[in-house]
């Protein structure tokens, strides 16, 4: 595809936010590493950066380089989608600097103030101390100026272009995405309420309107990349739709099973969650079948070359088909019904599915779209594979299965010892973490974050030179 | 030619998805509303009154809990039985007490409790799990973790590791100090015996009714 880089301002725009994003998932994968750290060495920056501190940043700057590459992909695939630059453009960098400013302070109080005293002013000032979605209120606030005003660009670009089928749903889910926000954002002394709406913000944007987002996304791939066509792409994507919101949205209840809410949750939780993986499944086979159905189309023309004009950003792709079902689907299956949840209800097995839930269905494809901007900034018409490229992503992904598998045996030591048998005690729970499968796997979780991070190293250098690189064709 | 199929066609699966979503979020919606209801504190009078609430009032903390296999439900339940001194008083009114799980649940967030420990089962894995720390055989009369404190009571002893917990060192990984005063720890205790009240369908099970051999101890 011939880059139209050049003609459009929102293309500019979105790879400030993939260089935000990058640059975050960095932190993301080095404050990560105290904390598996920690776990093996429990004095390692003991009352220096706390596990908590640690964790926090951990997991924020995932959330957060997340948004920003979501942020960057649409600005990106605007243009693309309705053939006309991003309307109110101006608000969009303006709004773009204002996040990476609040985020840059957000991230500094947590390093150097870290907890406050209990009262309003830390919960304004410091952190709300909720996980995910720590920041304090006048950054909650910030992110939803922010948010609206990208919701309101994508909105008047929408209906002032072409209103293709990927922005249609785009919009739908951004603005649903948004408001989610909201529900998160005020305080009640009843924790049983406070972690209902808590999770109304984390479900729904990770179950349902983020997944959402991804099948805009990987519809947007398959045409750029492999030239799949539209009116195939976008009945796949209304189809996924239907069974991402038909399953995610009272798949929720799957969080209602032990916080004080009713018996009901338990049935309904059950039911909906455990239909959540099919449109995971429908996800890989639609990706797999539309690539082997355009190179069997280029054959029959006795074509034998690759279809795909973007090699890196394509693997990022089907690997996210595949890790999506993989960590969000099978992972995410393996403890859904309240039966088995009752017992692996937060333990490392959790903790397994977490991180291969969020790098299998989010990290792949950003990391996908990054590629995309590099090959449309430089201008080339067939993005090939690198060293780095192999090394980048070979190393990452090895690295978080790697992680998964060791969380997954520490989990199932943990859920056995210290829930089935010692009934989640004090002293249930220590006993669970002196065991020998949980600390080897705390071992091997630190050895293959290391191996991450080292991928993640080449990525970085991958991104800043691929673009130069001879071996495109351009 | 033969006539378009349905199956194929984009407007029809554009509807669909519509139809899907906005079906679940309206039952999503209506359920909120049932929940709402059912998870709103208690009152004192409802304690009084012997009123069972899947979220008791404040003022639960004047009282002892206990955590009991329920027959009919198949799982165990907290049980809200006679008055027990808390702090050395079982009469906190109505206000003292809110005040005090106010006090106590601002601090569980101001010092980000939740980034080690798990609340109700949410939260990180490197520390115990909070839900029914309360009624831990650890901090009970014949635990080790009161006498290593050498208090004379389960709040105190658990107040007094909140504000010193490297004083008291258990295992390797060890609570940091968090500058939690005299006061947010007597709140973090209110709160976390209101948690332990709070009806959370049987989790955890078996809670600190086994104490079983690990690896041959």
């Amino acid at each position: 595809m011939a880059s139209n880089y050049s003609m459009y301002e929102s293309k500019k725009l979105a790879t400030w936010y993939f260089t935000v994003a990058a640059t975050l998932f960095g932190a993301q994968l080095l404050f990560g590493l105290v904390a598996a750290i920690q776990y093996v060495e429990p004095s390692f920056l003991f009352e220096v950066l706390d596990f908590n501190v640690a964790r926090m940043l951990h997991i924020n700057a995932l959330v957060v380089w997340m948004v920003f590459a979501m942020f960057g992909s649409v600005y990106w695939l605007l243009p693309d989608e309705t053939g006309i630059d991003t309307v109110g453009i101006g608000l969009g960098k303006l709004l773009f600097w204002v996040f990476t400013a609040a985020v840059t302070v957000v991230v500094l109080v947590y390093i150097f103030i870290q907890v406050g005293p209990a009262d309003e002013t830390t919960i304004w000032f410091i952190n709300e101390g909720r996980e995910y979605i720590e920041a304090p209120r006048w950054a909650d606030l910030g992110i939803t100026v922010v948010a609206l005003g990208f919701v309101a660009n994508l909105y008047m670009t929408g209906m002032k272009g072409n209103r293709s089928g990927v922005v249609t749903v785009l919009m739908a889910d951004m603005i649903a995405f948004a408001g989610l926000y909201l529900a998160g954002m005020f305080y009640s002394d009843n924790i049983t309420i406070e972690q209902f709406w808590w999770w109304w913000v984390i479900h729904l944007w990770v179950e349902a309107t983020w997944e959402v987002f991804v099948g805009s996304i990987a519809a947007y791939g398959l045409i750029t990349m492999i030239g799949a066509h539209r009116k195939v792409v976008e009945m796949w994507l209304w189809i996924e739709v239907s069974m991402l919101f038909g399953s995610g949205i009272l798949g929720l209840g799957h969080h209602y099973f032990w916080i004080g809410t009713p018996e009901y949750w338990w049935e309904i939780g059950a039911l909906f969650s455990a239909l959540e993986p099919l449109p995971l499944v429908a996800m890989f086979i639609h990706v797999l079948y539309d690539w082997g159905k355009m190179q069997g189309e280029e054959s029959a023309k006795g074509k034998e070359q690759s279809v795909i004009t973007n090699k890196p950003a394509f693997t990022w792709f089907v690997l996210n088909a595949f890790g999506n079902f993989l960590g969000a689907g099978i992972w995410g299956f393996f403890h859904t019904l309240p039966q088995v949840n009752l017992y692996t209800h937060g333990t490392q097995f959790t903790s397994a599915h977490g991180h291969l839930a969020f790098f299998g269905a989010y990290a792949t494809i950003l990391v996908g779209m990054m590629y995309l901007a590099v090959q449309g900034k430089n201008n080339i018409k067939v993005l090939n594979n690198t060293t780095s490229t192999i090394f980048a992503t070979s190393m990452i992904v090895g690295g978080v299965v790697g992680m998964t598998v060791a969380l997954t045996v520490a989990g199932y030591s943990d859920v056995i010892i210290s829930r089935a048998q010692m009934g989640a005690t004090w002293n249930g729970y220590f006993d669970a973490q002196g065991t020998t499968w949980l600390l080897q796997g705390m071992y091997w979780r630190l050895i293959m974050g290391v191996v991450t991070f080292t991928g993640f190293l080449f990525l970085a250098k991958d991104l800043l030179t691929i673009g130069k690189s001879a071996n495109h064709v351009r | 030619m033969a006539k378009k199929s349905v199956w194929s066609d984009n407007r029809f699966w554009q509807r669909s998805a519509a139809w899907i979503t906005g079906f679940a979020s309206v039952l999503l919606i209506w359920l909120t509303f049932d929940t709402s209801g059912q998870i709103q504190m208690g009152t004192d009078a409802d304690l009084k009154n012997g009123v069972t609430k899947r979220v008791p009032a404040p003022t639960v903390i004047n009282y002892k809990i206990t955590y009991e296999m329920d027959a009919k439900r198949k799982h165990e339940v907290p049980v809200i039985g006679e008055k027990e001194k808390f702090f050395g008083r079982d009469d906190y009114s109505e206000d003292e007490a809110a005040k005090l799980l106010h006090l106590g649940k601002l601090a569980s967030q101001a010092k980000n409790c939740m980034n080690c420990h798990t609340l109700l089962g949410n939260g990180a894995y490197y520390a115990p799990d909070l839900t029914k720390a309360w009624l831990d055989p650890a901090w009970q009369e014949t635990g080790p973790m009161q006498a290593m404190t050498g208090k004379s009571t389960k709040e105190e002893a658990i107040a007094e590791f909140l504000q010193n917990p490297s004083k008291y060192p258990t295992h390797a990984r060890m609570m940091p100090n968090l500058g939690i005063t005299a006061e947010e720890a007597k709140g973090l205790v209110a709160f976390l015996k209101h948690m332990a009240s709070i009806d959370t369908n049987g989790f955890p099970r078996n809670f600190g009714k086994i104490q079983g051999a690990v690896n041959g101890k």
